[in-house]
């Protein structure tokens, strides 16, 4: 289930698109708890319309709420921390599911969970022995150091039943020898028969040795990411408790040290299954979703996004309080902090879907619809990612190397649009709309041919903005390191100090914020209705729009020392306008979606139907 | 030291030599640790009487703590058999051979597993998503994530 991919992949895979946090629509899901009480954070003084309420837990923090939950069924049920945290897992952490069910037969409830043995007997403790087969019919086993030590000895129960073959039941291996029963064990895994040979048994009494034992748990949790592991001997259900991993994943205190690569790998292991666990609570709760970035094992709480029903007026986007990749618990100073910026994003993604990206403003439903979209034309749309396009007067060849739309060609000296190849300087004014879709031509169009053109015309006008923003952004992003470089030296070589010269970045993080904005107006446009919200809504794209090119062409503008302060001023008004501009969409979109005011041309989930289908 | 996978194997090897396989069951080709072939027959009255077909297993070191890759072998005279838990590229649907493989489990009973698989088929078939299945399957079933429909395997 951890398929953790990268945040900005999200063509590749449409399977993804099943989402895991509403695939479970029955009673199986634990109810909503709020777990506001315990993790208060200070109430934010004025929330915007385009943000979500959540907190952030640390691992350790879901770990509080699973043992509040494991101490709850134990005091009720009158069971075991083990037992009972077995019971929850079986039950999806659900407690009144697992109170109504235990107290209706407490030993199915408990046989199903692996928690104990079925009323009739463990399996046979010795396996299985082929029919044909002579040897030895007693089960010979050995207590041992570390089985004394877990308390799980061989009990006194005894396998008197002797094991019934069926033509269908594969035999396990004989025993190779029968020397005196009482002192020989043979470890039916490995083979191994050393005198002291130190073995491990569940409460069915199947033993193995401890080596064999700590290879099998270790496969199971890294290999399989299983957090119920069942005994080894064939056909035994019984789950082996949190304690009997814990001893044989962890050496004993004061033990000699033994084979350190096996020791740390088995450590590892450890760590490995006390997060799966916490994976399954969270992925049990609709309340909690874990943070999908590679290894960061942090959840973010969000009961306002648990239903299906608000996703049709909220866009959750949340972040988990980490960032960039690798250990979470890492304090990170202040300094670093500033010099993370674009290395180390923040965990942000959507509570509400599977897309691991800010998609605001536009709803889950339509941001799906809209990748798959993307992804099932992929082919139709490629050729628009090209870097190379021809300048419209002179047909020269011109690359694009920066995030900036504005091109110059260098032989003619004609300023034009990259998106839309018209004339730069009707670009920002009331009536050029590079933004907007003429859709004229779709009207016109009669037979069936010019309708299908029209509709692909329609889709690679908004493919191509999507796509351009996305592209732009990354490439303002390279541009930007080749700059920082040359702004270190500076603060060398002049007076500048070094907050001085972060002026930069500092926009050309807003500029990336903001494409990824333009980036889903347009997936947003392409599905709504056309009409007067429409077009205001394409008004305060068109004005965001503006303002990110005219930023990202300062940005691209070249730096000397002594241009510094008045190229810091510019940069700076234009940040905290383009900062405006942004807000602007993301609330009023946000509003939109409270007041109901927006109509799609396509059947979108909680909204009504669209009174004309354009697509 | 030797890998467990190979100190197992060579214990069951010799315990196959000396005592022989069950009935219908035959080691073809052990030349190594990695992979071994058997012959499988299905013995008395079945839809597969007089029919051969050939196994092949493949270890990993973690044998037996993880699973072997067992398929049946397809070749230009060799066929899977026709089963609804057999694709006709050999791969096999059998919850044995993933989620209820158990360690003590080896080689010989998880021969005799599949022989009574085919022994108790009442209707010889292809899985119904035979097709898809062989155009996209892995080479290796391991890497497939079979879904156990029927727990009589
Ligand atoms: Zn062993
Ligand atoms: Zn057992
Ligand atoms: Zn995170
Ligand atoms: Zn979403
Ligand atoms: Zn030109
Ligand atoms: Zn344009």
């Amino acid at each position: 289930m951890s398929d953790m991919s990268d945040d900005n992949d999200y063509y590749s895979d449409e399977d993804m698109f099943d989402g895991t946090q509403d695939e479970d629509e029955s009673g199986d899901e634990m109810e909503l708890d709020n777990f506001g009480d315990d993790f208060k954070v200070p109430a934010k003084d004025k929330k915007k319309s385009y943000e979500v309420d959540y907190d952030s837990l640390s691992q350790q923090a879901v770990e509080k709420l699973m043992a509040r939950d494991i101490n709850h069924i134990c005091s009720i049920l009158g069971v075991e921390v083990d037992t009972a945290s077995l019971l929850l897992r079986d039950q999806k952490w659900n407690k009144e599911k697992l109170i109504e069910k235990y107290m209706d037969n407490p030993t199915k409830v408990s046989v199903d969970a692996g928690a104990t043995l079925p009323e009739t007997g463990p399996p046979p403790p010795a396996p299985l022995r082929n029919s044909t087969s002579s040897s030895s019919q007693s089960s010979n086993r050995r207590t041992t150091r570390g089985s004394k030590m877990l308390g799980l000895g061989p009990k006194t129960k005894s396998p008197t039943s002797s094991p019934t073959i069926s033509h269908h039941v594969p035999q396990s291996l004989k025993r190779a020898s029968s020397k005196k029963a009482e002192d020989f064990f043979v470890c039916q895994i490995c083979f191994n028969d050393a005198p002291n040979l130190q073995t491990l048994a569940l409460d069915c009494d199947h033993a193995f040795c401890t080596e064999c034992w700590g290879d099998y748990i270790v496969s199971k949790i890294k290999e399989e990411s299983e957090h119920s592991i069942r005994c080894m001997a064939e056909g035994c259900a019984l789950v082996a408790p949190d304690h009997f991993i814990r001893d044989t994943l962890l050496p004993a205190p004061g033990a000699p040290v033994g084979d350190v690569e096996r020791e740390s790998q088995n450590i590892a292991a450890w760590t490995r299954f006390q997060e799966l666990i916490v994976r399954h609570f969270v992925g049990c709760n609709r309340n909690l979703k874990f943070c999908p970035y590679p290894s960061c094992t942090n959840t973010v709480s969000c009961p306002s996004a648990a239903s299906k029903a608000s996703l049709a007026s909220t866009v959750p986007i949340v972040s988990c309080g980490a960032r960039g990749i690798g250990p979470q618990d890492q304090e990170i100073s202040k300094s670093q902090q500033l010099g993370f910026g674009l290395q180390g994003k923040e965990h942000r993604f959507c509570f509400g879907c599977p897309i691991e990206s800010d998609h605001r403003p536009v709803i889950c439903a339509v941001s799906k619809m809209w990748l798959k979209k993307c992804a099932d034309d992929s082919e139709t749309a490629n050729w628009i990612k090209s870097n190379t396009k021809e300048c419209p007067i002179c047909q020269s060849t011109i690359e694009k190397n920066g995030g900036c739309n504005h091109m110059t060609c260098k032989k003619c000296k004609n300023e034009f649009c990259w998106v839309c190849m018209g004339p730069w300087s009707e670009h920002g004014t009331a009536w050029y709309s590079c933004n907007r879709f003429d859709e004229k031509a779709g009207v016109d169009a009669r037979d069936a041919q010019s309708k299908s053109r029209a509709s692909l015309e329609r889709y690679l006008h908004y493919y191509n903005r999507w796509a351009n923003h996305e592209q732009s952004a990354k490439l303002s992003v390279d541009l930007y390191a080749k700059t920082e470089k040359k702004m270190e030296d500076m603060q060398i070589t002049s007076a500048l100090t070094w907050i001085e010269v972060q002026f930069m970045k500092k926009a050309v993080e807003e500029v990336e914020k903001c494409r990824t904005t333009l980036k889903w107006t347009y997936s947003m446009a392409y599905y709504l209705a056309k009409g007067n919200e429409k077009e205001l809504f394409e008004d305060n794209q068109r004005d965001l729009e503006k303002a990110v090119e005219d930023l990202s062409e300062l940005l691209e503008s070249p730096i000397e020392p002594d241009t510094i302060p008045t190229l810091r001023q510019s940069v700076t008004n234009k940040t905290v306008y383009v900062q405006k501009r942004n807000e602007i969409v993301l609330e009023d979109t946000a509003n939109g979606f409270l007041e109901g005011r927006w109509k799609w041309n396509v059947a979108v989930d909680g909204f009504d139907d669209p009174e004309e289908t354009v697509l | 030291m030797t890998s467990i996978s190979v100190r197992r194997l060579q214990k069951e090897l010799t315990e196959i030599q000396n005592e022989g396989c069950p009935v219908g069951i035959n080691l073809l080709k052990a030349d190594d640790f990695q992979t071994w072939f058997f012959t499988l027959e299905v013995m008395g009255d079945s839809l597969y009487q007089g029919e051969a077909y050939t196994l092949m297993f493949r270890f990993e070191p973690q044998y037996p703590i993880s699973s072997p890759a067992v398929q049946f072998v397809v070749s230009h005279d060799k066929q899977a058999p026709i089963h609804p838990h057999v694709y006709s590229n050999g791969h096999i649907c059998a919850s044995i051979l993933g989620s209820e493989w158990s360690p003590v489990l080896s080689v010989v009973a998880v021969c005799v597993t599949l022989q009574s698989m085919l022994a108790s088929c009442k209707k010889k078939e292809r899985p119904p998503d035979n097709d898809r299945y062989v155009r996209t399957a892995p080479d290796n079933p391991k890497k497939t994530v079979f879904h156990y429909d029927d727990d009589t395997v």
